[in-house]
């Protein structure tokens, strides 16, 4: 069955069908409706959930770990200025092994104050155990959940999910949504069980202290299960396309990439508009494709390289910056194909921060200044008269 | 009926605390002994989220845990917040089953950082028993000053010096902070009088709603004091009028304990602890020992402690 | 892969740690005057404090010889003395 829906709406539905025993969320623009949606849900007893109001969005990551520590299913969903007062907790959940799962409406961090979309957000969490995938439009918003609670609440993972989406861009724009159906996704994804938890039966305790002789191998353990989740992402999704006959990639995505000299990599709904460009290219003789990562955390490192085997360039448009450092996508690929025998040039361009909009022809422009040479950290329609900035 | 009698004669042999042996808080600590009454008055049918802070560290070194009931740590200003995620837990998966949900935290986890927190798990109606243990001020990490720490007391952060006699604020109201979010019951207790304490915690776990207790625990290392003294300050900090011991139903004051044996002077209390030392050092400090009868003499007006 | 750990500690599992160690001052429970009130046992910080039937003792692998059972005892049957190690 087909529905015409809301981004947000797409998020709300599918994490009904996921069945969360809690969700707790604090409003923020653009996450608004996706909670606006769960809690009508509740309220019409459409999904059995506590519905927990809390006083800012630490208290919602808090009171979702909670939860999760005491054997249910739990979901958040913030952006921006949340996320990053979410940050402590996120960490914690991580180290905790907490399979929460958490949305985010990818916003522009304050100053100056924006709500517009770019990706800067999310970056904040790149380092904090949390595995971190990025959709692409509504439909892939409705699949994604229950594959992020399944990877999540795999016992050999145990690691919270933070599932992006592009803010306005996909949480505000109506597209049609082939829905899901209740009993397979419950086939899909079976109820959480996780073998410890908070129970007067077994009154272990969690969240000890650890000395310096076991701080370092708790992380370790982290960074060991982020590398195991590569094939278990892979595989979710292959699981999933099995089941359900929808693909979006499982680690990563790929459009007309198999005789392409160029690839375009970027991540979430500026794929849509890549389609395009690469399309217009295409059709002048320009052999352009697309890598579409999808898992930003873990990143799909082996697979990139194999896949861009015979890629001459890779040009990463990116929503995010790294200060002081660069485009934090077109330097996770230099880093990526570092020391490799084969290594491609690599360009990078940073885009749409703060909802600053991204024409096809700006990436068509940026393509024609880049091809073939190494251009790094160049900010696609910066208008420096505006800010007296150099060049 | 002779087995009643019998029972009543012949108490059971003491058996381990919920909160056992082998913890490594300092000889003494109030805060430990106020946790093990906590729990011993609970039993063993809950399920407790404490912040960061001394009872934490000092109960849960990996892989020792001090604890005998299920127990969780995660931050230091969000265990009312952890606990009403438990709480919501339990009552969707409808695992409720007459377990009881218990936050703990110290002065500083609870009235300065994790007031947020707090004041949402309260307002929000959650079936959580908070329990602050208020040793006045932020001892895990070497006796900072907190927003409970009591007018003129010396920590490291409000040190007494050339020209200052140390904190310069009066100690927060807390419990009737809490109270105004018209919750069902909340109480200060301290474990100078471990049979009240315990008997709160009681009743506390018997009321639907948020509940609260506001624990007062010296801390020999801060204060500053003979280990042996813990129980002894705790009682005088009461009958000098310093610590008001007082129960609150749906806000207002519904039971307050009286100064029972004669009202002391602040002095008594004071004089035993290194933290209010300098007040005795000189006629300047005179004057300030008048400015802290003076808070004694208004929490006994305001309670009616005698 | 392998599984990953959650550092979940046992209950009561502390009491490998033997704090005993710590202590100058032992109490001595003298079994003279006795009234089984259990004060000692409610008041002990390291819940150490076990018996029954006016013979009350601290288990001397964890008592840190506070002093606070010999100070609270209403009827003075606990003494603290310089232990001798």
């Amino acid at each position: 069955m087909r529905k015409l829906l809301e981004g947000s709406m797409a998020v709300a539905e599918s994490i009904k069908l996921c069945r969360p025993h809690v969700v707790a969320a604090y409003p923020i623009t653009p996450q608004t409706h996706i909670v606006e949606n769960l809690s009508q849900m509740v309220a019409d007893g459409d999904l059995k959930a506590e519905f927990i109001n809390v006083e800012s969005e630490f208290g919602a990551a808090s009171v979702v770990l909670g939860a999760c520590a005491v054997g249910a299913r739990a979901y958040s969903t913030t952006t921006s200025q949340g996320l990053l007062l979410m940050a402590e907790v996120l960490y914690n959940m991580a180290g905790m092994r907490l399979p929460v799962v958490i949305t985010c409406a990818n916003r522009a961090v304050s100053a100056p104050i924006n709500i517009w979309n770019d990706h800067s957000d999310a970056m904040v969490i790149r380092d904090s155990g949390m595995i971190i995938l990025f959709a692409e439009d509504a439909q892939e918003l409705m699949d994604i959940h229950p594959q992020a609670y399944k990877i999540g609440e795999n016992p050999e993972i145990m690691l919270p999910v933070m599932v992006n989406m592009d803010g306005f861009i996909l949480t505000h724009a109506f597209e049609s949504v082939e829905m899901l159906d209740q009993k397979a996704v419950d086939e899909f994804l079976p109820p959480f069980n996780p073998e410890i938890k908070l129970d007067p039966a077994k009154p272990i305790t969690m969240g000890t202290l650890a000395e310096p002789r076991w701080y370092m191998e708790t992380r370790y353990k982290i960074a060991e299960t982020l590398d195991d989740a590569l094939p278990v992402i892979q595989k979710t999704a292959e699981e999933f396309k099995a089941k359900f006959g929808r693909w979006y990639g499982g680690l990563i995505d790929t459009y007309r990439l198999d005789d392409a000299e160029y690839a375009f990599v970027a991540m979430g709904s500026l794929i849509g508009t890549l389609k395009d460009v690469v399309d217009d290219l295409r059709a002048k003789g320009e052999k352009v494709g697309i890598l579409k990562i999808r898992s930003f955390r873990p990143f799909p490192y082996t697979m990139i390289r194999d896949i861009c085997k015979d890629i001459k360039q890779l040009i990463a448009f990116d929503k995010s910056y790294s200060y002081g450092w660069g485009s934090i996508l077109q330097n996770e690929l230099r880093n990526c194909f570092y020391g490799q025998k084969h290594t491609p040039i690599i360009s990078g361009f940073v885009v749409g921060l703060g909802g600053r909009d991204i024409p096809p022809k700006s990436l068509i422009d940026a393509f024609k200044m880049a091809k073939d040479k190494e251009v790094l950290n160049e900010f696609v329609d910066i208008n420096l008269e505006l800010v007296g900035g150099r060049r | 009926m002779a087995e009643t009698t019998k029972a009543k004669k012949e108490k059971a042999p003491v058996t381990e605390s919920l909160l056992t042996c082998g913890h490594r808080a300092c000889a003494g600590c109030g805060e430990s002994l106020g946790a093990k009454l906590v729990m011993d008055a609970a039993g063993p049918n809950i399920i407790v989220a404490t912040s960061t802070g001394c009872l934490e560290v000092f109960s849960t070194p990996f892989p020792e845990s001090a604890w005998r009931v299920p127990w969780i740590h995660s931050l230091f200003e969000n265990s009312s917040a952890v606990a009403a995620g438990i709480e919501a837990g339990l009552k969707a998966m409808g695992k409720w089953n007459g377990v009881k949900v218990i936050a703990q935290g110290g002065d500083g986890g609870t009235a300065d950082i994790g007031i947020g927190c707090l004041s949402g798990m309260l307002e929000r109606g959650h079936e959580v028993l908070y329990v602050c243990y208020d040793n006045e001020a932020y001892m895990n990490t070497g006796v900072q000053r907190s927003g409970l720490t009591p007018f003129d007391a010396h920590t490291t952060t409000s040190p007494s010096g050339k020209v200052s006699f140390g904190n310069q604020r009066p100690k927060k109201n807390l419990v009737e902070i809490v109270a105004a979010h018209n919750i069902p019951y909340a109480a200060t207790a301290t474990v100078g009088y471990p049979a009240d304490l315990q008997r709160k915690v009681k009743k506390a776990l018997s009321i639907a709603g948020p509940t609260f207790l506001h624990v007062h625990v010296p801390c020999p290392l801060g204060w500053a004091y003979k280990s042996e003294l813990t129980i002894e300050i705790g009682r005088l900090a009461v009958e000098t009028g310093l610590f008001p011991i007082f129960e609150m139903e749906w806000g207002k004051i519904t039971r307050v304990r009286k100064i029972t044996k004669e009202r002391k002077p602040i002095e008594e209390y004071l004089k035993l602890q290194g933290r209010f030392r300098h007040l005795f050092a000189s006629d300047e400090g005179k004057k300030e020992l008048a400015k802290i009868q003076a808070i004694a003499d208004a929490n006994i007006a305001k309670y009616g402690l005698v | 892969m392998s599984k990953p750990i959650l550092l979940a500690a046992e209950p009561g599992s502390s009491k490998v740690n033997k704090t005993g160690s710590w202590r100058t001052m032992v109490p001595i429970f003298k079994h003279e005057t006795c009234t089984d009130c259990r004060i000692c046992v409610v008041v002990c910080p390291d819940a150490c404090v076990f018996g029954q039937d006016n013979k009350y003792h601290a288990d001397l692998d964890f008592c840190k010889g506070c002093g606070i059972c010999a100070y609270e005892c209403p009827v003075d049957d606990i003494d603290m003395v310089l232990e001798v190690k």
